[in-house]
């Protein structure tokens, strides 16, 4: 049934560059089959006789046991020098290749956009995919200017981190196999910002997902990232459910899974009605899931266990933000559902406050960032619940460019950190413990110098990109507590304005404790004396240029990307450029959302952004005063924290709650029930040997009858023939 | 003359399955189902009076087959008595379940 379909016609993008947006997937997609084919046949040439054997995967096992989760490169053993792969230049030639020409196209694309009409997407369906009944599903892409921005980001900042990993990666014997993941992971998250109906989304989704868990067990050989792996895939199961019962429920309703279908079959919905309401916050729970917000973002933090430019790509700048690219991209659907924005809403703001003071505590410099990422990730979705779409989306941007920078950085730190004990034989000091390391300004000058734009960027420190895009949310859920369809509605009794004002006072403790914890964190690993020992201090030196290079292009973005969307207060440039980008796509739900309110008074908006800036001074200001980096001890004679700041290191124990409450009794009953009771009882008792015994029992009694004498069977016989003539003698 | 004719059949006919069914050697079991068989083409022959000649053609049929199972039938006979040194019915139940 693969019918080319038709060009679409008629639309200004159909006769450009963009024809070729199949072209976008398929080239990470190339460069996946192409890396693993590297990584498969030099695994296929080992064999145990072979010394360089050592060099594929099997050599994690000698050095898993490592200081920190993050054992990577340089990590072979002392007696021998570290293993690059054979295959390493050709990987490292395709799998950033492939990203520099899919951003190459996306950015052509782009071009061909802005000059061109936006208000209809263009669709180009590349053949049928499910033509049952009434469904007819189609591969199609679609391209809007919300599908561009993530394709942008996505190709983008993922080349960054691709350029990245070359130097990251570089002596890890794994070299090609995580490329391949890298690209396949991008086809899918591709897949995912294009599709132009759910079904397709959800392809891309689940496929995010399983690269997310390859990559997080990319050091499989140690037991905890494989279990981080597992823990990350099962929790987003459960969201990924959330998903298709919305799926379900739209095709019930609306008789279409596309997403211009579902818009014209609109008024099937009732506004405000249960169906919706039910439709969006299942979406919403596959959210939770993906974008790991209360409760199932307990899977994030641990998800640190892959290397860290799968942590600055997937984890932060673009995986964990397409929960915020579904809602905008339902955006339709969330603006004629109210309780379920204010959910949206609510959830996000509980988890910006809730991880942000996670934050405060963590040692591990990629846990902090990790906190982080969820914290701001509900930032982004307190602006898409609140209707402020283009606001959540642009922080999406931002926060891809300033948490890519962060997360990046620590890789220069940690890159540096372990080189440094490597040098030493030291195996046995945590590399990401940020109390081992300290005073590392000198060493790494780059990263420090743009560690610092960044934490100033994420803190909301005036101009720099995060200031911007975290105002426009805080702006507009104020802007919307004061009226707007969202405060007229209510959750469970609860007046829909009272719990925007609440977010609002979340939103800006969340912004108090950010400044904080970046602070701390920044001061911990740069400032104060050099906690590693002073034979790898000596070791400690800056990465290669492969790695400062996209550090510093994330940094210039980090420091100015609030110019593509400046507010009006800030006269710096064209005012509101990804508003307008973005209204064509987006315009028409917010306005829904807004319908009833008022734009700010210029007096409120201008305290409001008063205190926005003061809180964030406050924090870089209080943790400047407070902490004290020359008191810190290194982590092996650090005492055991007490009271609150016990309770926070632990992450309020969640974890430990929700093992007792859901992993334990689950566990517990499969065992009993399912395991002892069903597998073993009724199963292989009941009905494998059960239908054996019946077997046999028939058997036997049947070779009863079998008596070998003639003279039985004989009488049998004449007593079957009289028995047969005496019932036709009856019947006649 | 024909109700004689079948009742001395029906006889006949039973007088062999009492034969085949109270009598253990494997002889006379064996002269009694030719008895049987006998008293079916007695009824063959009665009845071709009736209904034509059918009959009486069958009945060479069945002289027929009787006398190729006579052949076969006395040759297995004698090759178990070569094993078993015996005919008797009850001793020959090798395909016991």
């Amino acid at each position: 049934m693969m019918t080319q379909a038709p060009v679409p016609t008629g639309h200004p993008l159909a006769d450009t560059v963009a024809h070729y947006v199949w072209l976008l997937p398929v080239l990470p997609l190339l460069g996946f089959v192409l890396n693993g084919a590297l990584s498969i046949t030099a695994a296929a040439k080992i064999g145990p006789a072979d010394p360089s054997a050592a060099g594929h995967d099997a050599s994690h096992d000698a050095h898993s046991g490592g200081p920190g989760a993050d054992v990577h490169h340089a990590d072979s053993h002392d007696d021998h020098a570290p293993v690059r792969h054979k295959h390493a230049t050709l990987s490292s030639i395709i799998g950033p290749g492939v990203m520099v020409l899919a951003f190459v196209l996306a950015v052509a694309i782009f071009a061909a956009m802005r000059s061109v009409d936006m208000t209809q997407p263009y669709v180009d369906t590349l053949f049928r995919w499910m033509p049952v009944s009434d469904m007819k599903v189609d591969v199609a892409m679609q391209l809007d200017p919300l599908s561009m921005v993530m394709v942008l980001i996505i190709t983008g900042v993922g080349m960054l981190i691709h350029i990245f990993s070359v130097g990251y990666m570089q002596d890890d014997p794994g070299y090609p196999r995580y490329f391949a993941y890298l690209n396949l992971f991008v086809f899918f998250m591709l897949l995912l910002v294009l599709a132009a109906n759910y079904p397709v989304m959800f392809v891309g989704w689940e496929g995010v997902g399983l690269c997310s868990y390859l990559l997080i067990g990319f050091w499989f050989t140690d037991k905890a990232n494989a279990d981080a792996g597992k823990k990350a895939f099962i929790v987003n199961r459960i969201g990924d459910f959330g998903f298709l019962i919305a799926m379900f429920m739209l095709f019930a309703n609306t008789g279409a899974l596309d997403f211009s279908g579902i818009a014209a079959n609109l008024d099937k919905l009732p506004v405000g009605g249960d169906v919706v309401t039910a439709i969006c916050l299942f979406l919403f729970l596959g959210c939770t899931g993906k974008s790991a917000q209360i409760p199932l973002y307990t899977w994030l933090p641990d998800a640190m266990a892959g290397p860290t430019p799968v942590s600055a790509l997937i984890h932060a700048a673009t995986m964990v933000t397409a929960g915020v690219y579904l809602i905008a991209r339902s955006s339709f659907l969330f603006a004629i559902a109210p309780v379920a924005s204010l959910t949206v809403a609510l959830v996000g703001g509980l988890t910006a406050l809730f991880a942000a003071t996670i934050g405060l505590k963590q040692w591990d410099i990629k846990k902090v960032l990790a906190y982080s990422t969820v914290s701001q990730l509900g930032y982004m979705f307190v602006g898409v619940g609140v209707g402020a779409y283009a606001a959540g989306m642009f922080h999406v941007l931002t926060h891809a460019f300033f948490k890519a920078l962060l997360f990046l950085g620590s890789g220069s730190v940690i890159f540096a950190m372990h080189a440094a004990y490597h040098g030493t034989h030291n195996h046995s000091d945590d590399a990401q413990d940020m109390r081992n390391m300290g005073g590392l300004k000198s060493k790494l000058p780059v990263t420090w110098v743009l560690m610092w734009i960044a934490t100033l960027a994420i803190a909301g420190v005036p101009v720099f990109s995060g200031f911007v895009s975290k105002d426009a949310i805080l702006g507009a859920v104020f802007q919307r507590a004061q009226g707007s369809t969202l405060a007229g509605a209510s959750l469970l009794g609860i007046p829909g304005t009272a719990i925007l004002y609440a977010v609002y006072v979340f939103g800006l403790a969340g912004a108090l404790l950010t400044a904080i914890y970046m602070t701390r964190m920044m001061l911990y690993t740069f400032h104060g004396p050099n906690r590693t020992g002073a034979a790898a201090e000596a070791l400690l030196k800056e990465a290669p240029w492969i790695m400062t290079g996209p550090l510093v292009v994330l940094g210039i973005l980090s420091a100015i990307g609030g110019w593509l969307n400046l507010p009006a207060f800030l006269p710096l440039g064209p005012e509101g450029l990804f508003d307008k980008w973005l209204a064509p796509v987006l315009g028409a739900a917010t306005e829904r959302v807004a319908a009833g309110g008022a734009e700010l008074s210029p007096g409120t908006e201008q305290a409001l952004i008063a205190g926005a800036v003061a809180i964030a001074i406050a924090g870089i200001a209080i943790a400047v005063v407070r902490l004290k980096p020359a008191a810190l001890v290194p982590k092996k004679d650090s005492p055991e924290a007490a009271g609150i700041e016990r309770v926070l290191e632990h992450k309020y124990y969640v974890d430990e709650a929700y093992d007792r409450a859901i992993v334990q009794p689950v566990v517990t009953g499969s065992r009993l029930v399912l395991w002892k009771g069903i597998d073993v009882g009724i199963i292989d008792g009941l009905f494998v040997n059960g239908s054996a015994l019946l077997a046999r029992a028939t058997g036997w009694i049947g070779s009863q009858i079998q008596s070998g004498q003639l003279g039985t069977y004989a009488w049998v016989m004449v007593l079957g023939v009289i028995a047969l003539l005496s019932a036709f003698i009856n019947v006649h | 003359m024909l109700t004689e004719a079948l009742a001395l059949s029906a006889v006949l006919f039973t007088i062999g399955v009492i034969g085949v069914l109270t009598r253990r050697n494997a002889i006379i079991v064996f002269m009694c189902v030719e008895l049987m068989l006998n008293a079916v083409n007695l009824s063959f022959i009665a009845l071709s009076r009736l209904y034509g000649a059918g009959g009486q053609v069958f009945v060479i049929f069945v002289m027929t087959v009787a006398a190729a199972e006579a052949a076969v039938g006395l040759a297995i006979i004698i090759s178990i008595f070569r094993h078993r040194e015996s005919v008797n019915l009850k001793d020959i139940n090798l395909l016991r379940g």
